[in-house]
């Protein structure tokens, strides 16, 4: 694995507090993120784990607090989440490839667009990343055509396109059958390898304990515990980390 | 175990199993089939009887220039013609070219010549010497575009783009372009008028209404008032008053000194700006089937906001209602019907003027029953275009 750089704290979130209309999801996250960390978020349904990691790329607006990314703060700037939405790669949990567009322009789209890369290049560059993720030959075909898990490993590549220095996963796998979650987590523990920041939201545990540096437990808004793989999974501190542990590794 | 490959079982096929499945397959659907084709023979013997003896075609058949160009100057007919022509040429091409995707288009045009080809022999008028010459390039052209280079594509769809306005320009004809000299906007009339005022109308009134339903979801309150206060405000009166309104109201809205605008084109400023408000709410409902998550992921890749609609949203807000648009175009159409109105002669009008002449009196019945099939053979086409594009639009989509 490659190294950490611990002097640079790519993320830095404090006291981050959002609500939806009355109902407060997220109750003052602090949570520091160092410059290629695999950094895995679980908790039960509802804990505003998928709002926390919206909120990095302003998808969802926290309302008291402080989001800093990449030396810029997160404001209503929209200049400045622009710049940070190019810097910072997402996946998600329903795909969101865009279908009116072959697999090849949906990757090659914001580079042309928005980094104005020539076509060609973006092109060989998509390509490449195709390949990446083990699937060149789907490249002319639409994403209605592929199956669930060629899909996210399209909108993985996506989202690489961007050449981003932070990827954020919003649970990657749970729309996919069973036979197809290992493909696109193999990708995701490659891309761990080389040393992308990478935030992931999943209940795949054997995925955090591969490749995690810390793992961090939501409930209810907040963070209740958070340690590397070692100590959640062999010592958790808290009860109710123990208890969630249990439900979903119990089968 | 192994598996068994099998064939499909065979389906009997044909004009007559089909006849035998459907019509003939009980002893009790023998005979509703022979009381139903007895009831039909019942029932249009009249018409038909009336259609082949009584009726005076002839009215059609002096008046049929009448009714196609209305008062459109007679020594300029060639440059209507052209038009058809180049139209032919066009379709020919592409049938060539493009092959099974343009060949329904092609045979709607070959049927519509040979159509009107037979129309002009039955009716003794010479135009069917044209609408030969129509077919005869559609087919030269047709075998021209089967042996072009691939690169003749990109022409040919260029050439389509072109053609419209290309028209426009032909049979408007402008002061700088020699042998096309201005022809005055009420000078048009019939099914060219028809024609004219649901090409221009639909053209410009789409653009409009994107830019309408855009604005009722826009997050500038002016914006989006004022569009809704539009769209509302025009939806909620009828085609004849804004007609009215338009024809009345917009010479007092022209600065001072500038010439008021014909009547046709008061005309069509009414149809575009009705049109739009309806466009607008077509366009709305496909805006809105489009989920949050594809704004989600063009924002997530850094995409700004024009930049999301215009690559991301429309293309699939569109594309969700191709039928609803069409549809629009078709009452579009079909409401070309009320420029009478104020004052112009669209082909309906043409016939009730026609109706008016000493020698045709009481051919109501054959002037209507033309119109209707005018109306009818252009409407399914209409339909068929849009089915076509619905399935070309598809794909990707399953």
């Amino acid at each position: 694995m490659s190294e950490i750089d611990q002097s640079q704290e790519i993320i830095i979130a404090r006291d981050v507090h959002k609500w939806f209309d009355s109902f407060h999801v997220l109750k003052g996250i602090n949570l520091e993120v160092k410059k290629g960390e695999v950094i895995v978020i679980f908790g039960p349904s509802g804990s505003g784990k998928s709002t926390f990691i919206r909120c990095i790329n302003r998808l969802e607006e926290h309302q008291k607090g402080q989001i800093i990314v990449d030396g810029l703060e997160l404001t209503n700037d929209i200049r400045n989440i622009e710049a940070i939405r190019s810097e910072v790669g997402m996946v998600f949990q329903q795909f969101n490839l865009f279908p009116h567009l072959t697999v090849l322009q949906n990757i090659m789209l914001a580079p042309t667009w928005v980094r104005r890369v020539s076509k060609e290049q973006s092109q060989e560059t998509a390509m490449q990343l195709l390949k990446r993720v083990g699937i060149p030959e789907q490249a002319n075909k639409y994403p209605g055509q592929l199956s669930g898990g060629q899909q996210q490993r399209v909108a993985i590549a996506r989202a690489l396109a961007m050449q981003p220095k932070i990827m954020l996963f919003d649970e990657p796998t749970s729309a996919l059958d069973p036979e197809m979650i290992k493909e696109v987590l193999d990708v995701m523990i490659q891309l761990a390898k080389t040393g992308m920041t990478m935030l992931v939201v999943t209940h795949e545990m054997g995925f955090a304990r591969a490749v995690a540096n810390r793992m961090f437990f939501f409930d209810e808004g907040q963070v209740v515990e958070s340690g590397t793989p070692e100590e959640i999974f062999k010592n958790p501190q808290e009860d109710r980390t123990k208890l969630f542990l249990s439900q979903i590794l119990s089968h | 175990m192994t598996a068994i490959e099998m064939q499909p079982p065979r389906l009997s096929v044909g004009p007559f199993a089909w006849l035998r499945k459907n019509l003939f397959s009980t002893w009790y659907n023998v005979l509703l089939t022979i009381l139903a084709l007895a009831l039909l023979y019942a029932l249009l013997r009249p018409a038909l009887q009336w259609a082949l003896t009584e009726a005076r075609w002839g009215v059609i058949a002096a008046n049929l220039t009448l009714f196609m160009v209305g008062q459109y100057p007679r020594d300029q007919l060639w440059r209507v013609w052209l038009s058809i022509y180049l139209l032919s040429v066009l379709l020919g091409l592409s049938w060539g070219i493009w092959k099974h995707a343009a060949r329904g288009f092609a045979l709607i045009g070959l049927g519509a010549g040979f159509a009107f080809a037979l129309i002009g022999l039955l009716l003794n008028s010479n135009v069917w010497i044209n609408w030969l010459v129509a077919v005869a390039l559609l087919f030269g052209f047709y075998a021209l575009g089967r042996i072009l280079p691939k690169r003749a594509r990109s022409i040919t769809s260029l050439a389509w783009l072109l053609y419209f306005p290309l028209v426009i320009l032909l049979i408007a004809g402008a002061r700088f372009i020699p042998f096309l000299s201005p022809v005055p906007t009420n000078l048009w009339g019939g099914l060219l008028l028809t024609l004219m005022i649901t090409i221009i109308g639909n053209v410009l009134s789409l653009p409009l209404g994107i830019l309408l339903a855009l604005g009722r979801r826009s997050k500038l309150p002016v914006v989006r008032y004022f569009s809704i206060g539009y769209i509302e405000l025009i939806r909620g009166v009828p085609l004849v008053t804004v007609l009215f309104m338009v024809s009345l109201l917009v010479p007092l809205f022209l600065p001072l000194g500038m010439p008021t605008p014909e009547a046709v084109i008061r005309a069509i400023i009414g149809f575009i700006l009705f049109e739009a408000a309806y466009q607008a709410e077509n366009v709305r409902g496909g805006l809105q089937a489009v989920p949050r998550g594809q704004y989600e992921a063009a924002q997530a890749l850094g995409l700004s906001g024009p930049l999301t609609t215009a690559l991301i949203i429309l293309p699939q807000a569109l594309r969700a209602v191709i039928p609803a648009i069409f549809n629009s175009f078709i009452s579009l159409f079909k409401d070309t019907s009320l420029v009478s109105i104020v004052g112009l002669f669209e082909i309906l009008r043409i016939g009730r003027s026609v109706l008016a002449q000493s020698e045709w009196l009481g051919t109501h019945r054959e002037v209507f029953l033309f119109a209707f099939l005018i109306y009818w053979g252009f409407n399914m086409a209409f339909t068929y275009g849009s089915r076509r594009m619905e399935e070309a639009m598809g794909v990707g989509r399953r």
